[in-house]
């Protein structure tokens, strides 16, 4: 994460012909489509984000903000489309998924913490198993990470003592722990009690400050306008709209934008 | 004669008495009512054996059966034969239990393999679950324990505990995949995703994240199965295997008396009836964790 900052993230991404000098974009994606039967849920997406970008998805439920997290963290496959993760194509047939995904955290709305472990199990079961780190070596970044994040004293709870945004933090953590190059978060806050919500949305600003590439699905339109470099409105599967928060908020040019915004309006969560 | 205690614990006129007042009072009453519900079940319980234990006694030939099966002589000689031969029952169930917990965790993770590329796997081991399920135990005993030996192939086993160990496996793993497959699937998929999404491979998911929930989660119909599989050895003598049934029937043949076989009855009971209780226990507190887990 922070180590990572202006790092060694050039690496990987010779293949990909841009700016010289430049770090390729953090994450390019190219016309996806993916279905669930009849259903078309994401119908020619395009974005990139470059490096340090926090980019914030809006847009009502069945949108498709979900789908695009987890197509990119290729827990689904695309129908149609690339996926580039620094110059390097991750949907191409060949990929090793596994590889890409030690360098894509991801954070459900669920939590999805392992129940029969211990926080700190949690936290360092991938790094120990998948990035081959000694137990100890596991336990001090795991520690250093809940240490940073006020669960130092929750290390050997078992995840249903913890309230639902200490256990979104402890998930967050568990994504950290594997320094991934780029976060995804998937409504994070929408299984939390309201007063939960502040304090995992202070653990994923204090992340943007550090320099953390973080894709966004969101329903909190305050905290999308407070920490996103740019903000995309997905509507039926396809960006509809996307823009400086400021801009999106303040003038939507498209009528489903505006439409969508007035609805959060009158909901009272903007 | 039981109908004025009957009515008694759900007598609400009684509990909803306006005097009560205040929660000490009626903590006090709510254990003189726990007093009285459970001295009802006990009369009520006493009542109802004595009942049926007047019936078998007064029953027409009751001093025959009396004295084919609860003959005291004969109690005490069978005993000392047939308790020792229970450990030959003990070893299979122990020895089995461990190759059986085993071989299902393999047919139920082979089943649970997803994609074309495993279908000839997951075929087998439906295959296998469903042929040793539907074919009777005994069947199983019989044309293994005999037919094998009978091919006199040099080097394989003769012993009759060698088959009767692998025909109680065949048989019970069986049973015990599916007890185990239920288990893995009774684990959410988001399990399994967030194991994947942190890098971890299919295999290390199932075997550090899905794997370890879904057993803790099963304990209890496996303990089920290991009951089943205690009373299920005594089909073993069949194929000669002197065991605790083999050594009741030689003492009931010797005596002309059934009495061994009460013997061999009870000695079922004291081992089974304290692994039942804690198949209740582990069931309860899953229970409770689960609620305490739904907040």
């Amino acid at each position: 994460m922070k180590a990572r900052i202006g790092g060694p993230s050039a690496t990987g991404s010779t293949s990909a012909p841009q700016a010289t000098g430049r770090t390729g974009p953090a994450l390019r994606v190219e016309g996806v489509w993916k279905s669930f039967g009849q259903a078309r849920v994401l119908r020619g997406i395009d974005l990139e984000l470059a490096e340090h970008d926090v980019v914030c998805l809006i847009g009502a439920s069945g949108s498709g903000k979900s789908t695009l997290l987890r197509c990119i963290n290729l827990l689904e496959p695309v129908d149609a489309g690339r996926i580039v993760l620094q110059g390097e194509e991750i949907t191409a047939p060949g990929a090793d998924v596994n590889r890409v995904r030690r360098r894509l955290g991801i954070v459900f709305q669920s939590f999805n913490l392992f129940p029969h472990m211990s926080v700190l199990a949690n936290v360092t079961l991938a790094p120990r198993k998948v990035l081959r780190l000694s137990r100890r070596d596991a336990d001090e970044r795991a520690t250093a990470l809940l240490d940073r994040f006020g669960l130092a004293d929750k290390r050997d709870d078992f995840p249903d003592r913890l309230s639902g945004g200490q256990q979104q933090r402890v998930a967050i953590v568990r994504a950290l722990a594997m320094e991934p190059d780029l976060l995804l978060l998937d409504e994070i806050t929408s299984a939390l009690d309201p007063e939960l919500v502040a304090e995992v949305l202070n653990v994923i600003r204090d992340l943007a400050r550090g320099g953390m590439t973080m894709l966004i699905a969101t329903h909190e339109m305050g905290f999308a306008r407070d920490i996103a470099t740019r903000v995309c409105f997905l509507d039926d599967g396809v960006i509809l709209e996307q823009g400086p928060a400021g801009e999106i908020f303040s003038h939507p040019r498209e009528a489903r934008t505006q439409q969508f915004l007035q609805r959060i309006v009158e909901a009272g969560r903007l | 004669m039981g109908g004025s205690l009957t009515g008694g614990p759900l007598d609400t006129g009684e509990l909803v008495s306006p005097a009560a007042g205040g929660p000490p009072l009626r903590s006090r009453r709510f254990e003189r009512s726990a007093l009285r519900s459970t001295l009802i079940a006990l009369v009520s319980t006493v009542v109802f054996f004595g009942v049926l234990a007047w019936i078998v006694v007064h029953a027409p030939n009751w001093p025959d059966v009396q004295r084919s099966f609860f003959n005291g002589t004969i109690w005490n000689q069978s005993v000392p034969d047939i308790v020792p031969a229970f450990g030959v029952n003990v070893e299979l169930f122990c020895v089995s239990e461990v190759f059986i917990l085993v071989l299902a965790l393999v047919l139920a993770v082979l089943r649970s393999l997803p994609g074309p590329v495993f279908f000839p796997l997951r075929l087998l081991a439906t295959a296998y679950a469903d042929i040793f399920r539907a074919i009777p135990g005994i069947l199983i005993i019989y044309l293994l324990g005999f037919g094998i030996p009978a091919l006199q192939i040099p080097g394989v086993p003769t012993s009759t505990f060698f088959y009767a160990v692998v025909s109680l496996t065949l048989v019970y793993s069986a049973y015990v995949s599916e007890v185990y497959r239920a288990g893995i699937q009774s684990i959410h998929p988001s399990q399994e995703a967030a194991a994947r999404s942190l890098g971890l491979t299919q295999f290390q998911a199932l075997r550090y994240v899905v794997l370890p929930q879904a057993v803790r989660r099963v304990i209890p119909p496996l303990l089920n199965d290991f009951i089943g599989l205690q009373k299920d050895t005594v089909l073993v003598s069949y194929i000669g295997v002197v065991e605790i049934f083999r050594q009741s029937q030689i003492d009931q043949a010797a005596a002309f008396n059934f009495t061994p076989y009460l013997v061999t009855a009870l000695v079922f009971l004291v081992i089974t009836i304290p692994l039942a209780r804690l198949v209740d226990v582990l069931i309860a507190r899953d229970r409770r964790r689960f609620l305490a887990g739904a907040r």
